[in-house]
């Protein structure tokens, strides 16, 4: 096994003392990073890059790339105790993660996520060490009407996820599709919806929505029932870890399904976010118990959890060997290679055995390091829901601010996170759905240029949809997820009929 | 002058001012006082944003400045973001923008209201060039193959995927449809990666990717370069792939293809900055310039080093800004 030999001189790389220790300091920065909203993996590393061009490239990104799984590890952290996603692909985790914690199960909630975090790196990690030109290659198949497909499928096993009436999800989901499409059309090179104001032009940042709308209108709320925290009994001992361990082995299909999700997300390139998002709506379809989602089902967390952070690692494995960024972090890395004078492409495998095998065993090292690092802050960080919630509320405001002025360095984001609290809080007092909101948010703007591009090739013929067996096949499996719930919804009408008949004999 | 400028270091010392900065700048004309933003009017991984990136560490690296250089990505609204923010910041030395062709498509696609004679101009840095792709496994092993295979079909048959609408991409674009007489149909994608992968993946016919965005493809066989977008060849004669190097692509011009663009990148500041400030900028672009990682970079990406600062460089801006708004007008891609 050549791989396995590669692999082996690439711990002989990563086990250097200096480069155990750029692991070290990647981590805990990345973990930093990961809990204040806004900063961002991308920012992180794309503020950290100039400082490592004196560095040798392999200890260069070995730190930068454990920036990146810190990131990945710190992003679930705010959005079980607080509410607020530090990450675009966290929000997911928010939607079990929080009443978890609000019913003093954060330690329980934090030790699931960082452990599915772990386990989604490492099957991505394996998936790159040995199918890596396979996967590779598969990646090249994607155009832009493969791409639409994979949106859909994202959307359609999401619909019906909301226990909220249809209309009311449908209303959520067009006013995020309205909102994505403010700012530049990439396809016509025209502004839309700015209305003749400057501050529209960038449109409006899914991470300032997910701040305001989650962040800011949790406070708003919490504000109004009366300032305080409802997670206070959190129980704070390592017994906890051990005990939530113990009952994750029964989720072996959750993790095994979010693993595929996520490595097929990441290697597309899909990304991340939609990643959580499918990962956590297949798995609210395949329970017995749909209902316990969203009030607290350990699944919910470990579902998202998963898939995110396996399509985050297997994210890097098209920029290496394509030069196609699979998420906005993986952009900066990208820009960092090419200064340290690698060019990524089929051949850096080849030229650069070093660098890339190094690079693939720090995944190894760094999750492995990294799971252990957040797992024994658990107790601390379900701590800090005991400090007084009108001490915490205002730092909390305050981080979220900091968050939202970093991703654009400007202060009219600021307001618009404050703009997008309010309208959070009358969302959670008039009970629509924030979830569909968000989702068209994010995926909105690329489920459109997918659309649009495809439309430009096929010259607006639809046909193009089911052209290959690729994408024909995403497109079946999307429209059958997309009707699976009306068909329940008519059995259940049939089997309702046929007792009312027999009741009726 | 000397002495004025002394006075006016003491009135500013004065005023709270570090005795250091005392020191370092009663002994030059002006220095940053401040952390300066370099803004990028594009997003992250880009040619612009690279550049600006690579910048950054070999300015930090080689201690060329007493501050540090923070590069901010303003890329709304296809850069307007960033260009109208230091048309705003007038008077504001702290501040520098790296452009791409962008400075003059926004304002014409979008009318945003910008222009670069808003902005000092500071000195080019280098010319981007372009060049013709496609796929290794195409029939077409020359330029005037290509046109003439497009000639010969329907309008629309051949597809060629760009970066952004109405700008430099779909430029080149509607010059090839020219010379074809025929139409192609133009997919815009946001990033120059994902065009050199598409057309990998076969999804297109060509792309006129900057030589950095398809370097690795073409070196891994992957792709063919058919011709280059500029009056002469390409000066790098170091081989790429095993049997060519940049300086063996010929020009789109020798295959009979009237099209030629490089885009600019160069550097600009807000308006009002006093003529000292502007020399401080140009003499640290001298400096970058003769360093050994600025030949590498240069050559890697097979850039066009030619370096202008003064009234030289923006009267080239001028005339790249007629030339743009002639393109562009015969193109339809002015807003109205």
């Amino acid at each position: 096994m050549d791989e396995i030999n590669s692999l082996m001189q690439g711990f002989g790389v990563a086990l250097t003392l200096p480069n155990l220790g750029f692991m070290m300091v990647g981590l805990l920065l990345g973990i930093l990073i990961g809990v204040l909203p806004g900063l961002g993996g991308a920012n992180g590393v794309a503020i950290l890059l100039p400082l490592t061009f004196s560095m040798n490239p392999t200890s260069a990104i070995i730190m930068l790339s454990c920036i990146y799984w810190g990131a990945l590890f710190g992003g679930a952290i705010t959005s079980i105790l607080f509410n607020i996603p530090g990450e675009p692909w966290s929000v997911a985790t928010t939607f079990d993660g929080y009443p978890m914690a609000q019913q003093g199960r954060a330690a329980e909630a934090l030790t699931a996520a960082f452990t599915s975090s772990f386990v989604g790196a490492l099957f991505a990690v394996l998936a790159i060490t040995f199918l890596a030109p396979l996967l590779a290659k598969f990646a090249l198949e994607f155009g832009p009407p493969e791409f639409f497909a994979v949106q859909m499928l994202t959307f359609c096993s999401f619909v019906g996820m909301s226990k909220e009436p249809p209309m009311k999800t449908l209303a959520a989901m067009m006013l995020g599709f309205a909102l994505a499409a403010v700012g530049m059309d990439t396809v016509t090179g025209q502004l839309r919806m700015t209305f003749g104001f400057t501050e529209m032009l960038k449109g409006f940042d899914f991470l300032i929505a997910v701040i305001g709308l989650f962040g800011i209108g949790e406070i708003l709320t919490t504000m109004e029932e009366g300032l305080a925290f409802k997670g206070k009994s959190a129980r704070i001992n390592f017994r906890i870890v051990w005990q939530t361990w113990g009952q994750l082995f029964q989720y072996w299909r959750t993790f095994i399904r979010s693993v595929l999700i996520g490595c097929w997300m990441g290697i597309t390139p899909g990304g991340a976010t939609p990643a959580s998002f499918m990962g956590y709506g297949m798995a609210r379809r395949a329970a017995k118990d749909k209902d316990s989602f969203g009030k607290g089902n350990v699944e919910g967390v470990v579902a998202p959890e998963t898939a995110a952070h396996a399509a985050g690692t297997a994210a890097l494995l098209p920029m290496l060997t394509l030069g196609i960024p699979g998420s906005p972090t993986a952009a900066v890395l990208l820009g960092g290679l090419l200064i340290w004078g690698l060019q990524p492409g089929p051949l850096l495998f080849v030229e650069q055995k070093d660098f890339v095998w190094g690079l693939i065993a720090s995944m190894y090292l760094g999750n492995i390091v990294g799971l252990f690092v957040v797992l024994t802050t658990v107790p601390w960080w379900a701590a800090i829901l005991r400090i007084p919630f009108p001490v915490i509320a205002p730092v909390i405001i305050f981080i979220c601010a900091v968050g939202a002025y970093t991703v654009h360095s400007s202060i009219t984001d600021v307001v618009m996170m404050l703009v997008f609290g309010v309208l959070g809080y009358l969302f959670k007092k008039l009970r629509y759905p924030l979830a569909p909101l968000v989702l068209a948010l994010v995926l909105g703007d690329m489920a459109e240029s997918s659309f649009r591009q495809s439309m430009l090739m096929s010259q607006g013929n639809v046909n193009i949809f089911y052209a290959n067996w690729l994408v024909g096949g995403l497109m079946a499996v999307a429209i059958f997820l997309l009707f699976l719930p009306a068909w329940g919804a008519l059995k259940d009408l049939l089997r309702k009929r046929e007792t009312n008949a027999h009741l009726h004999q | 002058m000397r002495i004025k400028t002394f006075a006016l270091n003491r009135l500013l010392a004065a005023l709270g001012m570090t005795a250091a900065f005392l020191g370092s700048s009663s002994a030059m004309a002006w220095e940053p006082s401040k952390p300066v933003e370099f803004v990028v009017p594009a997003g992250t991984g880009g040619g612009a944003d690279q550049m600006a990136r690579f910048l950054q560490g070999v300015i930090a690296k080689h201690k060329l400045m007493n501050q540090p250089l923070v590069v901010v990505n303003k890329s709304g609204g296809a850069g307007a973001e960033g260009f109208l923010e230091i048309k705003g910041a007038k008077g504001e030395a702290h501040k520098i923008i790296i452009t791409l062709s962008n400075l003059f498509t926004t304002p014409l696609a979008t009318a945003v209201p910008f222009n670069w004679r808003d902005l000092t101009p500071v000195s080019m840095l280098a010319l981007d060039e372009f060049v013709l792709w496609v796929n290794a496994d195409s029939p077409y092993k020359t330029a005037k193959e290509y046109v003439d295979a497009i000639k010969a079909g329907p309008d629309n048959k051949f597809k060629m995927a760009g970066t952004g609408s109405k700008q430099e991409d779909q430029i080149i674009t509607v010059m090839l449809q020219k010379a074809a007489g025929k139409k192609i149909t133009f997919i815009p994608f946001k990033g120059g990666g994902d065009v050199a992968v598409q057309l990998v993946g076969k999804h297109v016919d060509s792309t006129v990717n900057n030589p950095i965005e398809a370097e690795a493809h073409w070196r891994g066989g992957k792709l063919r370069a058919l011709c280059v977008m500029d009056a002469k060849p390409l000066p790098y004669k170091k081989k790429v792939t095993a049997q060519q190097a940049w300086s063996d692509i010929p020009t789109c011009q020798s295959a009979g293809i009237d099209a030629e663009y490089v885009m600019l990148r160069g550097i600009f500041m807000p308006p009002g900055v006093s003529p000292e400030q502007v020399d401080f900028y140009v003499n640290l672009f001298k400096k970058v310039r003769e360093l050994p990682e600025w030949k590498e970079f240069m050559e890697k990406g097979a850039f066009n080093q030619t370096f202008m600062t003064g009234k030289d460089y923006a009267d080239w801006v001028a005339r790249n800004e007629a030339l743009h708004v002639r393109l562009m007008k015969e193109a339809g891609f002015i807003a109205k």
